[in-house]
């Protein structure tokens, strides 16, 4: 056995090359992934196939044989048309006033319709990330809008007649529940989070039981109590608006939620962050504003819009408390013997469902949009 | 001079040795200090009088308490018995004399600790435009000053993520200088990096002792040592063992303690 005494010493460094190009193209894609081994190409089938038989049968009642005019029950029945008949569209059309602004008196349905362009206007330039202005912006979204919002719906000033919240409804109570939950549970669950990581034994202690509390009764509940409970335990002169209540009630409980989900943030910040922070002079107050809660809040992006989703959903339950949300208002709406045919019924739910989706998916897609832009810049490197 | 300073003069004779070369005010002073994680006698009975201008280079063996004994200079750590005098403040459970301690010591971690969601720029802003209420203006150029002092001028818009180890240390110490402390603490600013960036870092304290700063260091660069400590000391099992000016506690360590620590670290 020979042993070679090896010695190397490079002569000339290997210059960097461009990688060879990809092979890419839709046929290589359908062979390479979808048809490359019989298992692949039984999954791919199966796939297919439940694409299909629950597809197609969606798109045929939505639109090919959906009816999309007509002034009552006669034009969607399928006596009438000799036809199957999907989606009634002509009922959607019909009740549309109702489900978006339930009773809300027809002669100020223009209010409705300003706070929802004021708060249009207000949120995009908000999201669009190269849009300038963030902060100013942020303020008037956050703290201006809510303020015009309210006198706008409720009136009463400015010569605007005042609209009882028992006259709202529909798209118009889903969406002050859902804005009023989103804007005020989280920096109460901020609060909460950091209280129940507090130095400070009481207010820990305190911070701990009103999460628990919160977590542990049911929404309807809660909302139950809010509304019919509450004033049994008030002074007779006190009455609170029921819709006032309900967000409270709303708002206290997403808080809680809130909470848990900024604590997971406020747990995995390093204990160097804070070391650093505190080493440079930064009290508290700016620790956590400028340091650590920049950094937890974006940890967890994932969660709080998981939570902004499903308030957005429960919304939905107040309808226990007598009050017509959108889906309440559907309700009503199926109860009108002038439009009592076989599809109205799928077809309200198809709208609502729809309407929820749409809300929810943009919701979810546009976090993820975010947590992408943020975590390019990786947030921890060690 | 109080009883007390006397005593920590008698005790330790510390304040001795090289005091020379520095001038003769005590920028910090450690007396009797115990400190105890748990059950665990972390620090025991550690006095320690550090001049104005004097670069004092720790080391020992892990567990030996001297990166507890630096992060009781700014309180990061608290202590159960002794006293802790920095810049004339007397540090206590009392947040404002915290505070006004840490607005004047600078502290360097073995991790770095940059924040990672602001840019090396906004890094070194941050404290001053918070702390001392600086301008944005004039706290960025103050900050970029301190980047170029640490020779990275040119990645101040960079974030941590996108900087080699040795370049986040520098924004690091940079970030420190924004301060403008009149003492800095290095605990193994160098220990976490790779060998190759590690001169770098050096270079930078380097030229800071050579600014004449007020500089602890806990680390086992001993070639750092020699070149700008005025005093060595070695700590071990929470006590300091041996305290001595660099060519003599490098040539005639007195200690076995120390003879052994050094026999195995130099080869």
């Amino acid at each position: 056995m020979t042993v070679t005494h090896s010695t190397f010493i490079r002569r000339s460094l290997v210059e960097p090359e461009p990688p060879p190009i990809a092979r890419q193209g839709s046929l290589i894609f359908t062979r390479g992934r979808l048809l490359d081994r019989p298992t692949n190409i039984a999954l791919t089938a199966l796939s297919a196939m439940i694409i299909v038989l629950l597809g197609w049968p969606t798109v045929r009642f939505l639109f090919i044989d959906a009816v999309w005019d007509g002034a009552s029950r006669v034009d969607c029945l399928s006596e009438t048309l000799g036809r199957e008949v999907g989606a009634c569209w002509p009922f959607i059309k019909a009740k549309l006033p109702q489900l978006m602004y339930g009773f809300y008196p027809e002669s100020e349905r223009w209010r409705v319709d300003v706070t929802y362009a004021i708060g249009i206007m207000l949120l995009v330039p908000l999201l669009i990330p190269r849009v300038p202005g963030k902060a100013p912006n942020a303020i008037l979204f956050f703290a201006v809008f809510p303020v015009i919002g309210f006198f706008l719906l409720v009136g009463g000033v400015l010569g605007l007649p005042h609209v009882e919240t028992r006259l709202w409804g529909g798209l118009l109570i889903t969406l002050v529940i859902s804005f009023a939950g989103i804007i005020f549970s989280l920096p109460l669950g901020v609060v909460l989070a950091l209280g129940r990581r507090s130095q400070l034994p009481i207010l820990r202690a305190l911070c701990i039981a009103f999460i628990e509390l919160w977590r542990g009764i049911p929404l309807i509940t809660v909302l139950f109590f809010a509304t019919y409970m509450l004033p049994f335990f008030l002074p007779e002169n006190w009455r609170i608006d029921p819709l006032l209540r309900v967000l409270i009630g709303v708002v206290l409980f997403a808080g809680a939620y809130m909470a848990e989900v900024v604590r997971g943030g406020l747990q995995a910040i390093p204990r160097g962050q804070f070391e650093g922070a505190m080493a440079l002079g930064l009290g508290y107050w700016r620790m956590t504003g400028l340091v650590v809660l920049p950094q937890a809040l974006r940890l967890v992006i994932p969660g709080i819009v998981n939570s902004f989703i499903s308030l957005f959903k429960d919304t939905s339950l107040v309808l226990i408390v007598a009050m017509f949300d959108l889906l309440g208002q559907l309700r009503a709406a199926f109860a009108d013997p002038t439009w009592a045919a076989p599809t109205t019924l799928l077809t309200g739910f198809a709208f609502a469902g729809l309407l929820y989706f749409a809300v929810s998916f943009g919701m979810s897609r546009y976090a993820l949009f975010m947590e992408r832009r943020l975590s390019s810049r990786a947030l921890h490197t060690s | 001079m109080t009883a007390s300073e006397q005593s920590i003069r008698s005790k330790t004779a510390l304040g001795a040795t090289a005091a020379d070369s520095v001038r003769t005010e005590a920028a910090i002073e450690i007396a009797g200090l115990n400190k105890w994680f748990g059950s665990f006698h972390v620090l025991r009975d550690v006095d320690l009088r550090v001049m104005r201008g004097e670069r004092i280079v720790i080391c020992g063996p892990s567990g030996s308490g001297k990166s507890t004994l630096l992060r009781c200079i700014n309180r990061l750590e608290d202590w159960q018995r002794g006293r802790v005098v920095v810049d004339g403040v007397e540090l206590s459970a009392d947040v404002k004399r915290i505070d006004k301690v840490r607005r004047e010591v600078g502290m360097v971690f073995q991790q770095f600790n940059l924040f990672p969601h602001l840019t090396a720029l906004d890094n070194c802003t941050l404290a001053p435009i918070w702390v001392r209420n600086m301008p944005r203006k004039e706290a960025e150029d103050l900050a970029r000053r301190q980047l170029a002092r640490v020779r990275i001028p040119e990645q101040a818009e960079k974030y941590p993520a996108q900087l080699s180890g040795g370049q986040q240390q520098r924004v690091a110490i940079a970030r420190a200088l924004c301060m403008q402390p009149k003492i800095m603490l290095f605990d193994e600013p160098t220990s976490a990096l790779d060998p190759e960036m590690v001169k770098e870092v050096l270079d930078s304290m380097v030229a800071l002792a050579l600014d004449g700063m007020t500089m602890l260091v806990v680390s086992h660069e001993m070639g750092f040592a020699r070149e700008v400590a005025n005093r060595m000391i070695l700590m071990d099992a929470g006590q300091i063992i041996e305290a001595n000016e660099p060519n003599e506690f490098f040539a005639h360590p007195q200690h076995e303690r120390t003879k052994l620590f050094l026999s195995q670290i130099l080869r």
